[in-house]
């Protein structure tokens, strides 16, 4: 069972997004799970989310504390401590930023830092700052956990074409830098 | 068959919708409002024919669904914590009535201190209301029950209304996966419903809840609790017939899990059973006897099903998602106490009360592992300990 935790901030779109992971790995006959944040949502204040996705029914009805996966969704969330609380020794880190992989320090020894500038596509393709349907694309593209072509499809449908042509530009355009030992 | 991903309150809409309700009545209130809005968007998609009412309180949901339930309608609507208790006047004249109403709560603290998350505490409060309760553990299962629920709830040697519980956010909006069964499998399973006693008809005018004395008010309620009774028997047969056509079954009043040689056990209810299967495995494999009962309807309690599936138990705790102020306890503990009193259950094993997730805390694996280990710890014992609460420090105390 794969876990992962969305970071981001109210309106960056993570709900959704995570929603078109479910879904997308329910189609392909697998099993997935999303688990909002509980608080108080404001546009702009820090939100997360847990995901996991498995080959068998999922029983678990909780958060996640050890997560393989970070998905950064604003980079300012990189500084937060609790950000990285948990996460796995030979994990992956998916940042939306404009940096490259290797001027990222972070904690957590991941093995794979990647980064994708996911707000700027967004702008430039949907005109609009919500970059979620972009991390769709790093996502699949960084972890192979849900079927590429179903995510696209489903992207069309709910967001229509200039997110779906933000998905394939930064499914590639995303960077990967191998820092380690994967999942060591 | 068709696989979804969707939310608790998704899942409980569309249970609804597979129903076929003549009459719906929607009022908001976080964490359910997303049941009622998604039926009314499918009304207004001309996907579902029922009628919906946007009433101006809770209070008027339950009153406009015992008019239309009295006239012979099949009816539902939902809701949480304040709006339930806002309710809670026609809430009971519907049970007393006799009333089918299907209402699913998603489960949430009651004020105060202000909260919107979760907790079991709103529907546990009205657990002597006279209706029907059952606790779900995922978002099938609500769905499932939805369904069941009619079947259940319209039989005319029984006619109450029952709650399908579900925890906020850990559920209702929780996306997973949900299969959706056929419309005609749902229609070949559910009879329409037909009311037969009291009815409110102009072509045959009654006079329905008269100021009633004493004695007669007596047997309302010795026939509500022979109703109750039978609703007993009745979840098991509805359980194994809903098997038969879809393939899927509860357990009916509860379900152990791993419960066939276990030393030690964690009593359930809602969501948190879930977690706890995965405890009860890791226990497992670490070579401990761990098993697991959950607990699914709360009214009628299921007494005789609890001692016999507990019985040769040594140590166990019933985990609570809400308090019994009175006892310093949770209250399926307090009820799981009174059904086994003068067991042998009783004599031979310890027990106690684990409250936890209060607020919309999480119930975490770590914390039913630790849970564990306190129950393996107290094998050797006997008798009631000490309520537990898994709150931040308790796997510091259990260390």
């Amino acid at each position: 069972m794969k876990e992962i935790r969305f970071h981001g901030r109210g309106g960056q779109g993570i709900v959704r997004a995570a929603h078109i992971i479910v879904h997308a790995v329910v189609e392909n006959g697998g099993y997935a799970q999303f688990v909002p944040f509980f608080g108080v949502e404001r546009k702009g204040s820090p939100v997360y989310g847990f995901l996991r996705i498995s080959e068998e029914e999922i029983h678990l009805k909780t958060q996640v504390y050890r997560p393989e996966l970070l998905v950064i969704l604003d980079e300012t969330l990189l500084d937060v401590p609790d950000t990285f609380a948990g996460f796995l020794k030979g994990g992956t880190v998916l940042v939306n930023t404009g940096r490259d992989p290797e001027e990222l320090v972070l904690p957590g020894e991941p093995a794979r830092v990647a980064v994708v500038n996911s707000t700027l596509i967004a702008l430039e393709e949907t005109k609009r700052d919500i970059p979620n349907t972009a991390m769709l694309g790093a996502f699949c593209r960084v972890t192979g956990w849900a079927d590429w072509q179903i995510v696209k499809k489903l992207i069309s449908e709910s967001f229509g074409p200039e997110n779906t042509a933000a998905a394939e530009r930064a499914y590639s355009q995303v960077r990967i830098q191998h820092r380690g030992d994967i999942n060591a | 068959m068709k696989a979804l991903a969707i939310t608790g309150n998704i899942s409980a809409a569309l249970g609804c919708s597979l129903a076929r309700p003549d009459l719906i009545a929607a009022y908001p209130i976080t964490p359910q409002s997303s049941v009622v809005e998604h039926l009314a968007l499918l009304i207004a998609e001309g996907k579902l024919d029922s009628r919906i009412v946007h009433v101006e309180s809770e209070h008027s949901a339950m009153s406009v669904l015992s008019g239309a339930s009295l006239a012979g309608g099949r009816t539902f609507t939902a809701t949480s914590s304040q709006g339930l208790a806002l309710m809670y006047e026609p809430y009971f004249r519907v049970s007393t009535l006799r009333l089918p109403v299907i209402m699913p709560i998603a489960c949430r603290e009651m004020t105060s201190p202000s909260s919107i998350w979760c907790g079991q505490q709103d529907a546990m409060s009205v657990r002597e209301a006279g209706w029907i309760q059952v606790y779900v553990e995922n978002n099938q299962e609500i769905l499932d029950m939805v369904i069941q629920g009619y079947k259940l709830a319209e039989d005319p040697d029984i006619l109450l209304p029952m709650n399908i519980c579900y925890d906020g956010f850990y559920l209702s909006h929780l996306v997973e996966r949900v299969e959706l069964p056929e419309q005609s499998q749902v229609d070949s399973f559910l009879p329409p419903f037909k009311q037969y006693d009291a009815k409110l008809d102009p072509d045959d005018p009654m006079a329905v809840d008269p100021l009633t004395e004493g004695s007669i008010l007596m047997q309302y309620r010795m026939s509500h609790l022979a109703a109750m009774k039978r609703a007993l028997t009745r979840v098991e047969e509805i359980d194994r017939e809903y098997a038969q056509v879809f393939g899927r079954s509860y357990g009916g009043l509860v379900e152990g899990y791993r419960m066939e040689d276990a030393e030690i056990a964690l009593v359930t209810i809602g969501s948190m059973t879930g977690t706890a299967r995965e405890a009860i495995d890791q226990a497992r494999s670490n070579g401990v006897r761990a098993g697991l009962v959950k607990v699914r309807f709360m009214r009628p309690f299921p007494a005789e099903a609890l001692r016999n599936i507990l019985a040769g138990v040594k140590a166990w705790a019933v985990v609570d998602r809400s308090v019994s102020f009175g006892w310093n306890c949770g209250p399926l503990f307090v009820e799981t106490e009174a059904a086994i009193c003068g067991s042998d259950l009783a004599r031979n094993s310890s027990y106690f009360s684990a409250i936890g997730g209060l607020g919309g805390t999480d119930i975490t694996l770590d914390l039913l592992l630790g849970l564990l280990k306190k129950v393996t710890g107290n094998k050797r014992q006997n008798g009631k300990m000490e309520t537990v609460w898994l709150d931040e420090n308790f796997l510091g105390r259990v260390e």
